[in-house]
């Protein structure tokens, strides 16, 4: 192969780039801490044996998993404002899919986790007089977080790659960054190799931080 | 156990005979599915009182137990904690308490159980400081000064800053005891409190026992030990297909069991005297 690789043109257009990942960075941090929080209480309706939010839930989940995510920001983007008359800027529109898309995947990890736990702890701290939410928030989560921080892990890292589709819908995070740059430098290997490093840089650091964190969380009374 | 001395307590006949029961039961049932395990049992149970409840597996006695703090919901029948009802009966009979009631009952009404349930993300310290901080908002300082007294209590002082899984099953159960005691519960449920112990760490826990009996707690214990429900109690209920089948003191159902199961139960239990 005789190709020869320029990477000065795209360096020299780095803080397009840069531009780009501040976005991407953006739409991460808040699905993922939105999707964190809120899929406890997804998850919880949907190991309860109430039949109304377990039903709402495992549709919700379902829903969400089952299809494709591009289509889902299509959908919030282009579909949205014609049934409701709300029309949300393409970032509104790609952070609440992407948020919406993981909470349905960090709802699972949550009940598996809430449902490893043995039953004797509830009921021990049941027996002590603690209300559900205390339960929860002293007992529950606490044991079940080491447990889940491996499967939160891979939906982090998931999300990370996932917010590229929202250039799809216009949003100028760093892929959509990159698709411009690409076409006018006829240069789109370089273009893409460089923004893969990127990614990558971007997210290695947070597993490597996660499998502190599992080790920390693990190590406690051990 | 021979080795456990008798508790020097008085027996069950020389309270008043006439004292309100701290705790009563009336007609409780629970069934599970079309399962009927609890088929209507009579309990009036007074200050200080110490009952023992035997009975073969699957007579209903951990259910028994179960129900009085709720941890069971009954199916039917009343229970009254210091002549205050608890729950209230559905059109189904079965009695259902709000949360804020539950939390008094069990505030009030301490359980040991059998598997210990322990919380392993804690110390020893904050497993027993847990109740009093979480649920009754007790001052930090205040509930690790308690928590301490309660383990010096149960022979664990020393051990307040590990974690519960460094313990054997014998200390496990102590501070599942202190953790119970950090409430000031005004009864304690004991459900099979040595059943998943080591032969060699029962005495331990059976002697911690022992020694609460003597501050004149109220409290119920399902066992299979007879020779302690023996030492232990000043009444000894015997349960058989989810009816309180005999019951007196523990000379009388221990020693001279009128009913033909009690017998054949107990029988059981001295087959191979050597």
């Amino acid at each position: 192969m005789n190709y020869s690789f320029q990477f000065g043109e795209i360096l020299a257009n780095g803080d397009l780039l840069l531009r780009g990942l501040k976005l991407t960075v953006l739409l991460f941090v808040l699905a993922f801490s939105g999707a964190l929080m809120c899929s406890l209480f997804i998850g919880l309706a949907r190991g309860s044996s109430r039949r109304l939010p377990n039903l709402i839930a495992t549709a919700y989940i379902e829903l969400f998993r089952n299809t494709p995510v591009l289509v889902q920001l299509i959908w919030f983007y282009y579909a949205l404002p014609a049934l409701s008359g709300w029309q949300p800027t393409a970032f509104t529109a790609a952070a609440l899919g992407l948020f919406l898309n993981t909470s349905a995947y960090c709802a699972e990890i949550w009940r598996a986790g809430l449902q490893s736990l043995p039953a004797g702890q509830w009921e021990a701290g049941r027996a002590i007089g603690m209300s559900e939410w205390q339960l929860l928030r002293r007992v529950v989560v606490p044991q079940a977080l080491a447990r889940m921080v491996p499967a939160f892990t891979n939906r982090g890292v998931e999300l990370a790659k996932m917010t590229s589709i929202a250039s799809t819908i216009t949003v100028q995070e760093l892929m959509y960054e990159a698709k411009m740059l690409s076409t006018q430098t006829f240069l789109p290997l370089e273009t893409f190799t460089v923004v893969a490093v990127i990614y990558f840089v971007l997210i290695y650091p947070g597993t490597l931080a996660a499998y502190a964190l599992e080790r920390r969380l693990n190590s406690k009374g051990a | 156990m021979a080795n456990v001395p008798p508790a020097n307590v008085p027996p069950a006949n020389l309270l008043p005979a006439d004292a309100a029961p701290v705790l009563a039961v009336g007609g409780l049932r629970k069934s599970f599915g079309t399962n009927e395990v609890l088929k209507g049992i009579d309990l009036k149970v007074g200050a200080g009182e110490r009952i023992a409840i035997l009975g073969s597996s699957g007579s209903g006695k951990s259910t028994f137990l179960r129900c009085i703090n709720f941890m069971e919901t009954p199916s039917a029948g009343r229970i009254a904690l210091d002549g205050t009802p608890i729950g209230t009966a559905g059109r189904d009979g079965t009695l259902t308490a709000r949360s804020g009631e539950l939390r008094r009952l069990r505030t009030r009404v301490g359980m040991i159980f059998q598997q210990f349930n322990l919380f392993p993300h804690m110390t020893v310290l904050e497993n027993v400081m847990e109740g009093p901080v979480t649920v009754k908002g007790l001052p930090k300082a205040e509930a690790r000064a308690k928590a301490q007294d309660y383990l010096k209590r149960v022979g664990l002082a020393d051990k307040a800053d590990q974690y519960p899984q460094r313990l054997s099953g014998g200390q496990q159960q102590r501070v599942a005891i202190a953790r119970a005691l950090a409430m000031e519960p005004e009864i304690l449920l004991f459900d099979e409190p040595t059943s998943s112990l080591d032969p060699e760490l029962v005495g331990e826990v059976l002697d911690v026992i022992l020694g609460l009996s003597k501050e004149g707690r109220t409290m119920l214990l399902v066992t299979h030990e007879l020779g302690f429900a023996y030492h232990f109690a000043t009444r000894v209920l015997f349960l058989h297909e989810g009816r309180i089948h005999e019951q007196g003191t523990p000379d009388e159902v221990l020693k001279n069991p009128r009913e033909e199961r009690t017998q054949a139960f107990l029988h059981r239990f001295s087959a191979f005297h050597f």
